[in-house]
């Protein structure tokens, strides 16, 4: 048995808000398409199509490059787990230590629950200072909490640099009219919000790693920042902060070193940032972080290493795995954040051909596979509650019922393979009706032969079985 | 060597050429063959689409029957690395208790065990190729097959059992045979189970990339280790009438002179 987390993290989270504890539930809203859906329309895209296939490719060579010069690539593969592990199962005590050191450096720290909390959190701070314009460097969280619509709500202007700025994807840096229009807007705003790759645990210390710079600015024009982050993203100390600094530009952009990595520490009089807030968000993580098998997702340092090895997102794209985590990352953290009810997040664990890229490139050594099988193990839970099952349910309670007696075994074998010789020609099926359709749309499937294997064997091996099944050569 | 076969349900089924083949190169190679009737399925199909329940109601019967064939037979010999995969790899995620019970009977040489630690039973179930390179120390067995030939690595033969290149070595000691490398090889074929009919239209996108790989090859013939994938991969062929055929390695290696 794996440790559980020492103390319940929600628990003490909610205790240290004085509020009672109450499951927070799946956050935010269910996405209502399914993956396979959102796929087919990117698949009809041929420029997207090839734009990704490039950048896969290109991706994978500097990537390979990049980590198979390190001799000791393994090591910190092994150490960056390692740590995030202790980190996730610690990190009731790391979250303390973040308050105390945040505060002691003269900042303020804020717990939201959720998305709905942490945005009522960082719009009254933007209220409180008067201002209506912000620059937000925009990052996987402030999407995730849908931030920039209810500042808009609010009455406050949102202006968002460019978007994900993933360390994988250096194309995505702005132009030089753009960036100057950037610079202006950080010289004027008095207030900007950013996200955070690490949180040192011991100073209180915000770590921001980025090819374009939006993150640095934050840091230094305003005179109101506030940072915004997951509870997942604590490091202890900085000697464990400079294995990940080794892991993520290596993993992500397939470079030494990323362009900025850009550090602060509470507020500093005549420096910076006359005040700093720090908005720690749940939203779904201690949920994850129960789960013995999926807690591993939390290990996560967003360095896209993952997406860009893998066959489905390579074909499909980010959008189809909904508005915030892309790629088989986003497939193993969106039903563990929001729950695996919706249309959305019951689809994502299936969008995988398990075929292990992802986990053979993850710096920090996630199983991806071996969650996304664990996911739909939740997913298939939740449809066991329905009172009429679904046909495939019936079809694998069936299934699973010929195969538990090697009677039923073989005298489903003989039923099933007639039928399908019935529906032969040529040897070959070419449409195949209900659910199995779907594999002979574009694919034929080779006619059983009249032996079975059992058969052949069973006959005394009289002659070669026949091929019957082959399509002719 | 007394080898008990695991022929698999879905070889069992739709490629019982394949597991003739087995049979008669280890015949060939001087070993004696059996094969357990009471053998059904290891219960991948229900684990990796999520009815865990089913899968481990079958992974209990796969493994008592597994102990009996352990007690009669050297070891167990699969022509299926995803099958073999999943008895050594998610087994034990499945039924930890069951997947770390010691091997009963005769011990085998067992790699993967680790150090100090009695071998699991599960480490003596061998995919094809791993029996006839790590067991048996051979490559070259006796075969002879005249055609141009393209080796698809599979994911699960590739990532999960690492048999890297024991199936080319194998393949590269054919007689005659015209082994071509494919382009992109390690690029999964888009099969993965039921997703090739959950995401039929990613799994076609990524099988039709595959198909034009082993186009460039100009291959008469695609081998693997898996008759999953080359159903799919086959079945994509098929569709086009593109003349190419698929063969598991076994049926490659059974093929003489």
């Amino acid at each position: 048995m794996t440790a559980q987390p020492r103390g319940a993290v929600g628990e003490w989270l909610a205790a240290l808000r004085g509020a009672p504890e109450v499951s927070a539930g799946p956050a935010g809203t269910p996405g209502t398409v399914k993956f396979s859906a959102g796929a087919r329309e990117a698949l009809g895209d041929p420029r997207l199509r090839r734009d990704l296939h490039a950048a896969a490719a290109s991706s994978r060579r500097r990537r390979a490059e990049a980590t198979g010069e390190l001799d000791d690539w393994e090591h910190l593969r092994a150490a960056g787990r390692a740590i995030k592990d202790h980190t996730l199962l610690n990190l009731d005590t790391y979250l303390e230590e973040v308050d105390r050191a945040v505060t002691e450096a003269g900042g303020s720290v804020h717990w939201a629950r959720d998305a709905a909390e942490a945005c009522d959190v960082i719009t009254g701070l933007v209220t409180a200072t008067g201002e209506v314009d912000v620059v937000e460097a925009t990052s996987a969280v402030t999407r995730e909490i849908a931030l920039t619509e209810a500042l808009a709500a609010a009455g406050i202007r949102a202006h968002e640099t460019e978007p994900a700025a993933l360390p994988g994807d250096a194309s995505q840096e702005p132009g030089v009219g753009a960036r100057r229009r950037l610079r202006e807007l950080f010289r004027d705003a008095g207030v900007a919000i950013s996200g955070a790759d690490f949180v040192v645990a011991d100073t209180g210390t915000i770590v921001v790693v980025e090819s374009g710079g939006d993150g640095r600015m934050c840091g230094t024009l305003p005179a109101t920042l506030i940072t915004v982050t997951g509870i997942e993203k604590i490091v202890p100390t900085w000697s464990e902060l400079e294995v990940f600094l080794q892991l993520l530009p290596r993993a992500g952009a397939g470079s030494r070193m990323t362009p900025y990595v850009s550090s602060w520490t509470g507020v500093t009089a005549g420096d910076g940032p006359a005040g700093f807030h720090l908005v720690l968000v749940d939203n779904g993580r201690t949920d994850a972080l129960a789960d013995e098998v999926g807690r591993a997702a939390l290990r996560c340092i967003r360095c896209a290493a993952c997406l860009d090895v893998c066959p489905v997102y390579e074909r499909t794209g980010g959008d189809a795995y909904g508005p915030v985590h892309p790629g088989p990352i986003g497939a193993i953290l969106t039903p563990q954040l929001r729950g695996v009810e919706g249309p959305l997040e019951a689809s994502l664990p299936y969008a995988s051909t398990l075929c292990g890229a992802c986990a053979d490139v993850c710096p920090v050594k996630i199983d991806i596979p071996a969650i996304l099988v664990h996911l739909r193990g939740r997913v298939v839970e939740s449809r066991r509650r329905r009172p009429v099952p679904t046909p495939e349910m019936a079809m694998m309670r069936s299934a699973a019922w010929a195969l538990a007696d090697s009677g039923r075994y073989e005298m489903a074998l003989r039923q099933a393979t007639r039928w399908a010789r019935l529906l032969a020609r040529g040897g070959r099926i070419r449409r195949l009706p209900g659910l199995l359709g779907k594999w002979t749309d574009a694919r034929d499937l080779p006619a059983p032969p009249r032996e079975t294997f059992r058969a052949w064997w069973a006959g005394g091996r009289r002659r070669w079985p026949a091929r019957g099944a082959r399509p002719p050569g | 060597m007394r080898v008990g076969l695991f022929i698999t349900c879905f070889n069992d089924a739709l490629f019982p050429r394949t597991g003739a083949a087995v049979v008669t190169l280890l015949e060939r190679l001087g070993h004696e063959v059996t094969f357990e009737p009471a053998q059904t399925c290891c219960g991948q199909l229900h684990w990796t689409t999520g009815y865990h329940r089913e899968a481990a109601g079958l992974a209990r019967r796969f493994a008592g029957l597994c102990e009996r064939l352990l007690s009669e037979n050297d070891l167990v010999v699969t022509p299926s690395a995803s099958c073999a995969a999943m008895i050594r790899e998610s087994y034990p995620r499945l039924l930890p208790d069951l997947a770390a019970a010691p091997r009963a009977g005769p011990a085998a040489a067992s790699p993967d065990a680790p150090d100090g630690a009695a071998p699991s039973w599960r480490d003596s179930v061998y995919e094809l190729s791993e029996f006839l390179v790590d067991v048996l120390g051979v490559t070259d067995v006796g075969a002879s097959f005249p055609h141009r030939v393209t080796y698809h690595p599979t994911c699960h033969s590739l990532r999960a059992l690492k048999v890297g290149d024991r199936p080319r070595r194998l393949l590269s000691a054919v007689r005659g045979i015209d082994l071509v490398e494919l382009p992109a090889a390690e690029e999964c074929c888009g099969f993965g189970g039921t997703f090739a009919m959950k995401n039929a239209d990613v799994s076609v996108a990524i099988v039709a990339d595959k198909i034009r790989h082993i186009r460039e090859t100009a291959a008469d013939v695609v081998c693997a280790v898996d008759n999953a994938c080359l159903t799919h991969i086959g079945g994509a062929l098929s569709r086009l009438r593109s003349g190419v055929r698929v063969m598991h390695l076994a049926e490659v290696l059974a093929e003489t002179a």
